[in-house]
Protein backbone atom coordinates (compact mmCIF):
# COMPACT_ATOMS: atom_id res chain seq x y z
CA UNK A 1 0.00 0.00 0.00
CA UNK A 2 1.22 3.37 -0.76
CA UNK A 3 1.30 5.88 1.88
CA UNK A 4 3.67 8.19 4.24
CA UNK A 5 6.35 5.41 3.93
CA UNK A 6 6.73 6.00 -0.11
CA UNK A 7 6.19 10.01 0.17
CA UNK A 8 8.69 10.17 2.75
CA UNK A 9 11.51 8.35 0.31
CA UNK A 10 10.47 10.36 -2.43
CA UNK A 11 11.04 13.48 -0.28
CA UNK A 12 14.15 11.99 1.28
CA UNK A 13 15.79 11.88 -2.51
CA UNK A 14 14.50 15.09 -3.86
CA UNK A 15 16.48 16.55 -0.80
CA UNK A 16 19.22 14.27 -1.07
CA UNK A 17 19.32 15.55 -5.01
CA UNK A 18 19.62 19.03 -3.78
CA UNK A 19 22.49 18.27 -1.43
CA UNK A 20 24.18 16.43 -4.28
CA UNK A 21 23.27 19.67 -6.77
CA UNK A 22 24.67 22.25 -3.58
CA UNK A 23 28.28 20.25 -4.00
CA UNK A 24 28.49 20.58 -7.25
CA UNK A 25 27.62 24.28 -7.33
CA UNK A 26 30.95 26.67 -7.78
CA UNK A 27 29.05 29.93 -7.60
CA UNK A 28 27.60 28.72 -3.56
CA UNK A 29 30.57 29.57 -1.65
CA UNK A 30 28.87 27.77 1.54
CA UNK A 31 28.29 24.92 -1.05
CA UNK A 32 29.60 22.61 1.74
CA UNK A 33 26.63 23.91 4.52
CA UNK A 34 24.34 23.68 2.14
CA UNK A 35 24.76 20.12 0.79
CA UNK A 36 25.36 19.06 4.74
CA UNK A 37 21.56 20.83 5.46
CA UNK A 38 20.22 19.11 2.84
CA UNK A 39 21.92 16.06 3.22
CA UNK A 40 20.79 15.49 7.03
CA UNK A 41 17.36 16.84 5.90
CA UNK A 42 17.12 13.77 3.33
CA UNK A 43 18.85 11.40 6.16
CA UNK A 44 15.84 12.08 8.10
CA UNK A 45 13.09 11.73 5.41
CA UNK A 46 15.25 8.38 4.44
CA UNK A 47 16.01 6.47 8.02
CA UNK A 48 14.09 8.55 10.13
CA UNK A 49 12.62 5.82 12.02
CA UNK A 50 16.16 3.99 12.45
CA UNK A 51 18.11 6.84 13.70
CA UNK A 52 15.54 6.49 17.31
CA UNK A 53 14.92 9.36 19.06
CA UNK A 54 18.22 10.51 21.05
CA UNK A 55 19.49 10.31 17.20
CA UNK A 56 16.71 12.43 15.58
CA UNK A 57 17.34 14.73 18.61
CA UNK A 58 20.58 15.07 17.36
CA UNK A 59 20.47 15.45 13.82
CA UNK A 60 17.83 18.67 14.58
CA UNK A 61 20.60 20.17 16.68
CA UNK A 62 22.97 19.28 13.74
CA UNK A 63 20.59 21.06 11.20
CA UNK A 64 19.90 24.21 13.12
CA UNK A 65 23.61 24.81 14.03
CA UNK A 66 24.67 24.10 10.32
CA UNK A 67 21.41 26.79 9.85
CA UNK A 68 22.79 29.22 12.22
CA UNK A 69 26.12 29.34 10.59
CA UNK A 70 24.06 30.58 7.35
CA UNK A 71 23.54 29.07 4.54
CA UNK A 72 24.36 30.27 0.68
CA UNK A 73 22.37 30.04 -1.85
CA UNK A 74 22.49 27.73 -5.11
CA UNK A 75 23.92 29.50 -8.45
CA UNK A 76 23.16 27.03 -10.64
CA UNK A 77 19.47 27.49 -11.21
CA UNK A 78 18.45 29.47 -14.29
CA UNK A 79 18.29 33.18 -13.12
CA UNK A 80 18.79 34.24 -16.97
CA UNK A 81 15.18 36.51 -17.31
CA UNK A 82 16.15 36.82 -21.07
CA UNK A 83 15.64 32.63 -21.66
CA UNK A 84 12.72 32.79 -19.01
CA UNK A 85 11.09 35.61 -21.13
CA UNK A 86 11.87 34.04 -24.49
CA UNK A 87 10.33 30.52 -23.41
CA UNK A 88 7.05 32.50 -22.00
CA UNK A 89 6.46 34.39 -25.62
CA UNK A 90 7.31 30.82 -27.31
CA UNK A 91 4.66 28.70 -25.39
CA UNK A 92 2.19 31.39 -24.05
CA UNK A 93 -0.68 29.94 -22.30
CA UNK A 94 0.54 26.64 -22.79
CA UNK A 95 2.83 27.15 -19.74
CA UNK A 96 -0.85 27.04 -17.38
CA UNK A 97 -1.30 24.17 -18.55
CA UNK A 98 1.34 21.68 -16.26
CA UNK A 99 0.49 24.33 -13.35
CA UNK A 100 -3.15 23.77 -13.79
CA UNK A 101 -2.42 19.76 -14.28
CA UNK A 102 -1.23 19.86 -9.95
CA UNK A 103 -4.47 20.31 -8.94
CA UNK A 104 -6.47 18.19 -10.91
CA UNK A 105 -4.46 15.53 -10.13
CA UNK A 106 -4.49 16.24 -6.16
CA UNK A 107 -8.35 16.63 -6.74
CA UNK A 108 -8.64 13.51 -8.89
CA UNK A 109 -6.31 11.16 -6.59
CA UNK A 110 -7.53 12.21 -3.20
CA UNK A 111 -11.58 11.77 -4.53
CA UNK A 112 -10.40 8.82 -6.57
CA UNK A 113 -9.08 6.60 -3.30
CA UNK A 114 -11.91 8.37 -1.26
CA UNK A 115 -14.84 7.30 -3.55
CA UNK A 116 -12.92 4.53 -5.41
CA UNK A 117 -13.70 1.55 -3.37
CA UNK A 118 -11.76 -1.22 -1.68
CA UNK A 119 -9.45 -1.94 -4.79
CA UNK A 120 -8.43 2.03 -4.35
CA UNK A 121 -8.66 1.42 -0.54
CA UNK A 122 -5.96 -1.26 -0.62
CA UNK A 123 -3.45 0.97 -3.31
CA UNK A 124 -3.20 3.97 -1.24
CA UNK A 125 -3.73 4.70 2.44
CA UNK A 126 -7.12 6.54 2.76
CA UNK A 127 -5.58 9.01 5.34
CA UNK A 128 -2.46 9.95 3.34
CA UNK A 129 -4.25 10.17 0.11
CA UNK A 130 -4.13 13.91 -0.75
CA UNK A 131 -0.16 13.76 0.32
CA UNK A 132 0.32 10.81 -1.70
CA UNK A 133 -1.22 12.72 -4.93
CA UNK A 134 0.30 15.78 -4.56
CA UNK A 135 3.45 13.85 -4.40
CA UNK A 136 2.54 11.84 -7.83
CA UNK A 137 1.55 15.03 -9.51
CA UNK A 138 4.92 16.95 -8.48
CA UNK A 139 6.68 13.50 -10.09
CA UNK A 140 4.48 13.62 -13.68
CA UNK A 141 4.14 17.37 -14.27
CA UNK A 142 7.72 17.94 -13.25
CA UNK A 143 8.72 15.26 -15.87
CA UNK A 144 5.62 16.33 -18.17
CA UNK A 145 7.05 19.89 -17.94
CA UNK A 146 10.70 19.08 -19.05
CA UNK A 147 9.36 17.03 -22.20
CA UNK A 148 7.01 20.09 -22.66
CA UNK A 149 9.15 22.99 -22.87
CA UNK A 150 12.43 20.77 -23.53
CA UNK A 151 14.11 21.65 -20.54
CA UNK A 152 17.32 19.91 -18.95
CA UNK A 153 16.44 16.65 -17.34
CA UNK A 154 18.29 17.71 -14.26
CA UNK A 155 16.69 21.03 -14.26
CA UNK A 156 14.17 20.40 -12.11
CA UNK A 157 16.66 19.49 -9.48
CA UNK A 158 18.56 22.28 -9.97
CA UNK A 159 15.52 24.62 -9.78
CA UNK A 160 13.85 22.85 -7.12
CA UNK A 161 17.18 23.95 -5.08
CA UNK A 162 17.49 27.46 -6.30
CA UNK A 163 13.64 27.69 -4.97
CA UNK A 164 14.74 26.14 -1.83
CA UNK A 165 17.81 28.39 -1.04
CA UNK A 166 15.13 30.91 -1.32
CA UNK A 167 13.30 29.62 1.27
CA UNK A 168 16.76 28.25 3.14
CA UNK A 169 16.46 27.30 6.76
CA UNK A 170 12.59 28.06 7.18
CA UNK A 171 12.30 25.51 5.19
CA UNK A 172 12.69 23.93 8.57
CA UNK A 173 10.86 25.98 10.98
CA UNK A 174 7.26 24.57 10.44
CA UNK A 175 8.46 20.84 11.59
CA UNK A 176 10.87 21.91 14.40
CA UNK A 177 7.63 24.51 15.54
CA UNK A 178 5.47 20.98 15.71
CA UNK A 179 8.11 19.16 18.05
CA UNK A 180 8.26 22.29 20.11
CA UNK A 181 4.12 21.79 20.32
CA UNK A 182 4.55 18.01 21.55
CA UNK A 183 7.12 19.03 24.22
CA UNK A 184 5.33 21.69 25.92
CA UNK A 185 2.14 19.38 25.95
CA UNK A 186 4.08 17.21 27.31
CA UNK A 187 5.04 19.76 30.15
CA UNK A 188 1.68 20.64 30.61
CA UNK A 189 2.82 24.06 29.23
CA UNK A 190 -1.09 24.64 28.00
CA UNK A 191 -3.16 23.65 31.07
CA UNK A 192 -1.00 26.07 32.99
CA UNK A 193 -1.85 28.90 30.75
CA UNK A 194 -5.30 28.04 30.81
CA UNK A 195 -5.17 27.91 34.41
CA UNK A 196 -3.70 32.25 34.53
CA UNK A 197 -6.25 32.84 32.10
CA UNK A 198 -9.10 32.06 33.78
CA UNK A 199 -7.84 32.91 37.36
CA UNK A 200 -6.61 36.33 36.07
CA UNK A 201 -9.88 37.43 34.02
CA UNK A 202 -12.96 38.00 35.96
CA UNK A 203 -15.81 36.25 34.43
CA UNK A 204 -18.87 38.34 35.83
CA UNK A 205 -21.01 39.02 33.22
CA UNK A 206 -21.48 37.08 29.93
CA UNK A 207 -19.82 39.38 27.58
CA UNK A 208 -16.81 39.44 30.05
CA UNK A 209 -16.84 35.56 29.65
CA UNK A 210 -17.45 35.41 25.79
CA UNK A 211 -14.37 38.03 25.29
CA UNK A 212 -12.01 36.14 27.75
CA UNK A 213 -12.95 32.89 25.33
CA UNK A 214 -12.62 34.37 22.27
CA UNK A 215 -8.86 37.00 22.97
CA UNK A 216 -8.24 33.79 24.97
CA UNK A 217 -8.38 31.67 22.20
CA UNK A 218 -6.69 34.03 19.76
CA UNK A 219 -3.82 35.54 22.84
CA UNK A 220 -3.28 31.41 23.40
CA UNK A 221 -2.90 30.84 19.92
CA UNK A 222 -0.01 33.24 19.18
CA UNK A 223 1.92 31.91 21.99
CA UNK A 224 1.81 28.11 21.00
CA UNK A 225 1.44 28.89 17.01
CA UNK A 226 -1.29 26.64 16.60
CA UNK A 227 -5.26 26.79 17.44
CA UNK A 228 -5.45 23.27 18.12
CA UNK A 229 -3.20 23.54 21.04
CA UNK A 230 -5.20 26.28 22.47
CA UNK A 231 -8.91 24.89 21.70
CA UNK A 232 -8.96 21.94 24.18
CA UNK A 233 -7.40 24.23 27.29
CA UNK A 234 -9.51 26.99 26.67
CA UNK A 235 -12.72 25.11 25.85
CA UNK A 236 -12.01 23.44 28.86
CA UNK A 237 -11.08 26.13 30.81
CA UNK A 238 -13.92 28.86 29.74
CA UNK A 239 -16.28 27.49 27.37
CA UNK A 240 -18.02 24.07 28.77
CA UNK A 241 -17.95 25.12 32.50
CA UNK A 242 -18.91 29.36 32.36
CA UNK A 243 -20.75 29.53 28.60
CA UNK A 244 -22.14 26.61 27.98
CA UNK A 245 -22.77 25.73 31.67
CA UNK A 246 -23.59 29.14 33.77
CA UNK A 247 -24.71 30.93 30.59
CA UNK A 248 -26.63 28.56 28.70
CA UNK A 249 -24.84 28.53 25.26
CA UNK A 250 -25.41 26.53 22.25
CA UNK A 251 -21.91 24.80 22.73
CA UNK A 252 -21.88 24.33 19.03
CA UNK A 253 -21.89 27.79 17.88
CA UNK A 254 -19.28 28.78 21.00
CA UNK A 255 -16.83 25.65 19.61
CA UNK A 256 -17.19 26.58 16.10
CA UNK A 257 -16.58 30.52 16.50
CA UNK A 258 -13.97 29.69 18.76
CA UNK A 259 -12.31 28.14 16.62
CA UNK A 260 -11.77 30.99 14.32
CA UNK A 261 -11.06 33.11 16.93
CA UNK A 262 -8.20 31.19 17.70
CA UNK A 263 -8.01 30.64 13.41
CA UNK A 264 -7.43 34.93 13.26
CA UNK A 265 -4.54 34.14 16.22
CA UNK A 266 -2.66 32.22 13.60
CA UNK A 267 -2.97 34.80 11.01
CA UNK A 268 -0.92 37.02 14.14
CA UNK A 269 2.15 34.61 14.94
CA UNK A 270 5.22 33.94 13.36
CA UNK A 271 5.22 30.78 15.35
CA UNK A 272 2.65 29.56 12.13
CA UNK A 273 6.01 29.73 10.30
CA UNK A 274 4.27 27.11 7.74
CA UNK A 275 1.36 30.17 6.81
CA UNK A 276 3.41 33.07 8.19
CA UNK A 277 6.98 32.82 7.86
CA UNK A 278 7.80 30.72 5.14
CA UNK A 279 5.86 32.67 2.70
CA UNK A 280 7.73 35.36 3.53
CA UNK A 281 10.86 33.77 2.54
CA UNK A 282 9.64 32.07 -0.58
CA UNK A 283 8.42 35.43 -1.76
CA UNK A 284 12.01 36.82 -1.54
CA UNK A 285 10.66 39.46 1.28
CA UNK A 286 13.05 41.56 2.94
CA UNK A 287 10.92 41.46 6.02
CA UNK A 288 10.33 38.47 7.83
CA UNK A 289 7.12 39.64 9.06
CA UNK A 290 5.62 41.68 6.07
CA UNK A 291 2.81 38.47 5.46
CA UNK A 292 1.80 39.15 9.34
CA UNK A 293 1.83 42.77 8.44
CA UNK A 294 -0.75 42.73 5.59
CA UNK A 295 -3.05 39.75 7.61
CA UNK A 296 -2.79 41.99 10.80
CA UNK A 297 -5.69 44.52 10.24
CA UNK A 298 -7.77 41.23 8.86
CA UNK A 299 -7.39 39.68 11.58
CA UNK A 300 -7.73 42.05 14.58
CA UNK A 301 -11.43 43.07 12.64
CA UNK A 302 -12.80 39.42 12.11
CA UNK A 303 -11.65 38.31 15.84
CA UNK A 304 -14.41 41.24 16.93
CA UNK A 305 -16.36 40.30 14.64
CA UNK A 306 -16.39 36.96 16.14
CA UNK A 307 -16.67 37.84 19.70
CA UNK A 308 -19.82 39.79 19.03
CA UNK A 309 -21.18 36.86 16.81
CA UNK A 310 -20.76 34.98 19.69
CA UNK A 311 -22.51 36.95 21.95
CA UNK A 312 -25.31 37.21 19.67
CA UNK A 313 -25.86 33.68 17.70
CA UNK A 314 -24.51 31.62 21.04
CA UNK A 315 -27.43 31.90 23.32
CA UNK A 316 -30.58 31.17 21.81
CA UNK A 317 -32.17 30.59 25.49
CA UNK A 318 -31.35 34.20 26.84
CA UNK A 319 -31.33 36.69 24.47
CA UNK B 1 5.35 29.21 41.62
CA UNK B 2 6.55 25.25 41.01
CA UNK B 3 4.17 24.70 37.57
CA UNK B 4 4.85 28.49 36.49
CA UNK B 5 8.21 27.95 36.12
CA UNK B 6 7.33 25.55 32.68
CA UNK B 7 6.05 29.43 31.21
CA UNK B 8 10.22 29.65 30.85
CA UNK B 9 9.59 28.28 27.42
CA UNK B 10 6.56 30.33 25.85
CA UNK B 11 8.63 33.73 27.35
CA UNK B 12 11.82 32.53 25.49
CA UNK B 13 10.30 32.29 22.31
CA UNK B 14 8.34 35.43 22.45
CA UNK B 15 11.51 37.08 23.27
CA UNK B 16 13.80 35.44 20.81
CA UNK B 17 11.35 36.05 17.91
CA UNK B 18 10.68 39.43 19.43
CA UNK B 19 14.61 40.05 19.53
CA UNK B 20 15.55 38.63 15.89
CA UNK B 21 17.39 35.76 16.50
CA UNK B 22 17.88 32.69 14.67
CA UNK B 23 13.95 31.06 15.25
CA UNK B 24 15.92 27.20 15.33
CA UNK B 25 18.09 28.10 17.72
CA UNK B 26 15.29 30.02 19.85
CA UNK B 27 13.42 26.63 19.42
CA UNK B 28 15.43 24.40 20.21
CA UNK B 29 16.85 26.76 23.65
CA UNK B 30 12.87 26.77 24.52
CA UNK B 31 12.20 22.98 24.10
CA UNK B 32 15.08 22.51 26.31
CA UNK B 33 13.77 25.57 28.95
CA UNK B 34 10.60 23.95 28.75
CA UNK B 35 12.25 20.30 29.38
CA UNK B 36 14.24 20.69 32.10
CA UNK B 37 11.33 22.86 33.99
CA UNK B 38 8.91 20.12 33.69
CA UNK B 39 11.91 17.55 35.46
CA UNK B 40 13.29 16.17 32.71
CA UNK B 41 16.96 15.72 31.86
CA UNK B 42 18.57 17.48 28.78
CA UNK B 43 19.35 14.14 27.51
CA UNK B 44 15.58 13.57 27.59
CA UNK B 45 14.30 16.60 26.29
CA UNK B 46 16.84 15.84 22.85
CA UNK B 47 15.12 12.76 22.65
CA UNK B 48 11.53 13.92 23.45
CA UNK B 49 11.91 16.54 20.58
CA UNK B 50 13.71 14.14 18.35
CA UNK B 51 10.41 11.79 18.25
CA UNK B 52 8.52 14.51 18.03
CA UNK B 53 10.38 15.84 14.74
CA UNK B 54 10.46 12.28 13.78
CA UNK B 55 6.82 12.12 13.52
CA UNK B 56 5.96 15.30 12.18
CA UNK B 57 7.82 14.99 9.08
CA UNK B 58 4.79 15.18 7.01
CA UNK B 59 4.80 18.92 7.70
CA UNK B 60 7.93 19.27 5.35
CA UNK B 61 7.38 16.65 3.14
CA UNK B 62 4.56 19.61 1.45
CA UNK B 63 8.66 20.88 0.31
CA UNK B 64 8.14 17.90 -2.38
CA UNK B 65 6.37 20.51 -4.90
CA UNK B 66 9.61 22.72 -5.05
CA UNK B 67 11.19 20.84 -8.22
CA UNK B 68 8.13 20.90 -10.25
CA UNK B 69 7.42 24.73 -9.52
CA UNK B 70 11.08 25.71 -10.13
CA UNK B 71 11.26 23.84 -13.55
CA UNK B 72 7.62 25.78 -14.47
CA UNK B 73 9.42 28.86 -13.75
CA UNK B 74 12.46 27.86 -16.15
CA UNK B 75 10.04 27.82 -18.46
CA UNK B 76 8.63 31.25 -18.00
CA UNK B 77 5.49 30.64 -15.89
CA UNK B 78 5.89 33.81 -14.26
CA UNK B 79 6.41 35.47 -17.34
CA UNK B 80 3.57 34.41 -19.00
CA UNK B 81 1.26 35.19 -15.96
CA UNK B 82 2.62 38.95 -15.97
CA UNK B 83 2.25 38.67 -19.44
CA UNK B 84 -1.45 37.85 -19.41
CA UNK B 85 -2.30 40.48 -16.75
CA UNK B 86 -0.22 42.84 -18.92
CA UNK B 87 -3.09 42.27 -21.95
CA UNK B 88 -6.18 42.33 -19.88
CA UNK B 89 -6.67 45.79 -18.69
CA UNK B 90 -10.02 44.75 -17.12
CA UNK B 91 -8.26 42.58 -14.34
CA UNK B 92 -6.94 45.18 -12.08
CA UNK B 93 -5.38 44.74 -8.49
CA UNK B 94 -8.56 44.45 -6.77
CA UNK B 95 -10.73 42.34 -8.97
CA UNK B 96 -7.38 39.53 -9.11
CA UNK B 97 -7.17 39.39 -5.66
CA UNK B 98 -11.07 39.57 -4.80
CA UNK B 99 -11.49 36.84 -7.30
CA UNK B 100 -9.40 34.80 -5.49
CA UNK B 101 -10.27 35.01 -2.21
CA UNK B 102 -13.46 33.77 -3.20
CA UNK B 103 -12.17 31.13 -5.53
CA UNK B 104 -9.77 30.12 -1.94
CA UNK B 105 -13.01 30.47 0.43
CA UNK B 106 -15.15 28.65 -1.72
CA UNK B 107 -13.29 25.76 -2.68
CA UNK B 108 -11.78 25.02 0.99
CA UNK B 109 -15.68 25.17 1.94
CA UNK B 110 -15.75 21.87 -0.07
CA UNK B 111 -12.69 20.56 1.04
CA UNK B 112 -10.08 21.15 -1.78
CA UNK B 113 -7.69 22.97 0.41
CA UNK B 114 -4.69 21.17 -1.49
CA UNK B 115 -5.31 22.38 -5.26
CA UNK B 116 -4.07 25.81 -4.47
CA UNK B 117 -1.35 27.33 -1.65
CA UNK B 118 2.13 29.22 -1.13
CA UNK B 119 4.39 27.61 -3.24
CA UNK B 120 1.95 26.17 -5.73
CA UNK B 121 0.29 29.46 -6.99
CA UNK B 122 1.01 32.22 -4.94
CA UNK B 123 4.51 32.20 -5.39
CA UNK B 124 4.58 30.65 -9.70
CA UNK B 125 0.88 32.74 -10.87
CA UNK B 126 -1.06 35.00 -8.34
CA UNK B 127 1.86 37.24 -6.68
CA UNK B 128 3.08 37.94 -10.49
CA UNK B 129 -0.35 38.84 -11.65
CA UNK B 130 -1.09 40.98 -8.87
CA UNK B 131 2.52 42.79 -9.94
CA UNK B 132 1.24 43.28 -13.02
CA UNK B 133 -2.00 44.10 -12.46
CA UNK B 134 -0.74 47.02 -10.00
CA UNK B 135 1.87 48.29 -11.98
CA UNK B 136 -0.02 48.74 -15.10
CA UNK B 137 -2.96 50.09 -13.14
CA UNK B 138 -0.64 52.85 -11.98
CA UNK B 139 1.19 53.44 -14.98
CA UNK B 140 5.04 52.07 -14.07
CA UNK B 141 6.56 49.49 -16.70
CA UNK B 142 7.59 47.78 -13.06
CA UNK B 143 6.64 48.27 -10.00
CA UNK B 144 9.80 48.97 -7.44
CA UNK B 145 10.90 47.11 -4.86
CA UNK B 146 9.44 48.49 -1.94
CA UNK B 147 5.62 48.60 -3.49
CA UNK B 148 6.15 44.74 -5.50
CA UNK B 149 6.83 43.74 -1.93
CA UNK B 150 3.93 44.74 -0.58
CA UNK B 151 1.83 43.13 -3.14
CA UNK B 152 3.41 39.73 -2.88
CA UNK B 153 2.70 39.75 0.96
CA UNK B 154 -0.98 40.91 0.47
CA UNK B 155 -1.41 38.20 -2.08
CA UNK B 156 0.37 35.58 0.29
CA UNK B 157 -2.20 37.12 3.15
CA UNK B 158 -5.37 36.92 0.96
CA UNK B 159 -4.24 33.07 0.31
CA UNK B 160 -4.09 32.24 4.19
CA UNK B 161 -7.36 34.42 5.10
CA UNK B 162 -9.16 32.61 2.11
CA UNK B 163 -7.74 29.47 3.47
CA UNK B 164 -8.59 29.72 6.93
CA UNK B 165 -11.84 31.15 6.82
CA UNK B 166 -13.48 28.96 3.90
CA UNK B 167 -12.21 25.54 5.54
CA UNK B 168 -14.27 25.31 8.55
CA UNK B 169 -17.48 25.12 6.63
CA UNK B 170 -16.18 21.44 5.38
CA UNK B 171 -17.55 18.62 7.62
CA UNK B 172 -14.32 16.29 7.28
CA UNK B 173 -11.75 19.18 7.86
CA UNK B 174 -9.35 18.69 10.45
CA UNK B 175 -10.45 21.27 13.23
CA UNK B 176 -13.64 20.29 12.82
CA UNK B 177 -13.11 16.92 13.77
CA UNK B 178 -11.03 17.67 16.77
CA UNK B 179 -14.28 20.15 18.01
CA UNK B 180 -16.52 16.78 17.92
CA UNK B 181 -13.94 14.92 19.35
CA UNK B 182 -13.05 16.82 22.07
CA UNK B 183 -16.92 17.48 22.69
CA UNK B 184 -17.43 13.86 23.00
CA UNK B 185 -15.06 13.21 25.55
CA UNK B 186 -16.79 16.20 27.77
CA UNK B 187 -20.07 14.35 27.56
CA UNK B 188 -21.81 16.64 24.21
CA UNK B 189 -22.30 15.14 21.10
CA UNK B 190 -22.77 17.08 17.78
CA UNK B 191 -23.08 16.68 15.02
CA UNK B 192 -20.52 18.05 12.49
CA UNK B 193 -22.64 20.19 10.51
CA UNK B 194 -24.19 22.16 13.65
CA UNK B 195 -20.18 23.19 14.04
CA UNK B 196 -19.71 23.90 10.42
CA UNK B 197 -22.95 25.51 9.83
CA UNK B 198 -21.48 28.29 12.72
CA UNK B 199 -18.62 28.76 10.83
CA UNK B 200 -20.53 30.41 7.73
CA UNK B 201 -20.98 33.99 9.38
CA UNK B 202 -17.56 34.31 9.82
CA UNK B 203 -16.57 33.07 6.53
CA UNK B 204 -18.97 36.34 5.26
CA UNK B 205 -17.62 38.95 7.41
CA UNK B 206 -14.34 37.10 6.24
CA UNK B 207 -14.74 38.05 2.73
CA UNK B 208 -16.36 41.46 3.51
CA UNK B 209 -13.68 42.68 5.72
CA UNK B 210 -10.72 41.56 3.66
CA UNK B 211 -12.69 42.20 0.15
CA UNK B 212 -12.62 45.92 1.92
CA UNK B 213 -9.17 46.35 2.48
CA UNK B 214 -8.18 44.68 -0.78
CA UNK B 215 -10.29 47.68 -2.92
CA UNK B 216 -8.43 50.30 -0.05
CA UNK B 217 -5.45 48.45 -1.26
CA UNK B 218 -5.80 48.78 -4.88
CA UNK B 219 -7.23 52.20 -4.32
CA UNK B 220 -4.09 53.22 -2.55
CA UNK B 221 -1.40 56.00 -4.80
CA UNK B 222 1.65 54.36 -4.99
CA UNK B 223 4.23 57.61 -3.61
CA UNK B 224 5.55 59.06 -6.43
Amino acid sequence: MIGLTQVYALAGLVFAGFAVMSLRDPANPRRWRNALFWGLFALSFLAGDHLGDLGNGLLVLAMAVTAALGLGRSGTGADDAGARAASARAHGLRLFLPALLVPVIVLAGSLGVRHGGPVAAALVDPKQATLVSLSLAALVVAALTVRLFRQPVLSPLTEGLRLADTVGWMALLPQTLAALGAVFALAGVGAVVGETVTRVFSMDTRLAAVAVYCLGMAGFTVLMGNAFAAFPVMTAGVALPILVKVYGGDPAAICAIGMLSGFCGTLLTPLAANFNLAPAALLDLDDRYAVIRAQAPTALVLLLVNTVLMHVLAFPAHP
Amino acid sequence: MGPMLVLLGVLLVVAGFAVGLNPLLVVLASALATGLAAGLSPMEVLAAFGKAFNENRYVSAAWLILPVIGVLERSGLQEAARGLIARLRSVTFARLMLAYLLFRQVTAALGLISIAGQTQTIRPIIAPMAEAARASETGVEALDSSEAQKVRAFAAGTDNIGLFFGEDIFLAIGSILLMVGFLEQNGITVEPLHLSVWAIPTAIAAFLVHGCRILLFGRRRPRP
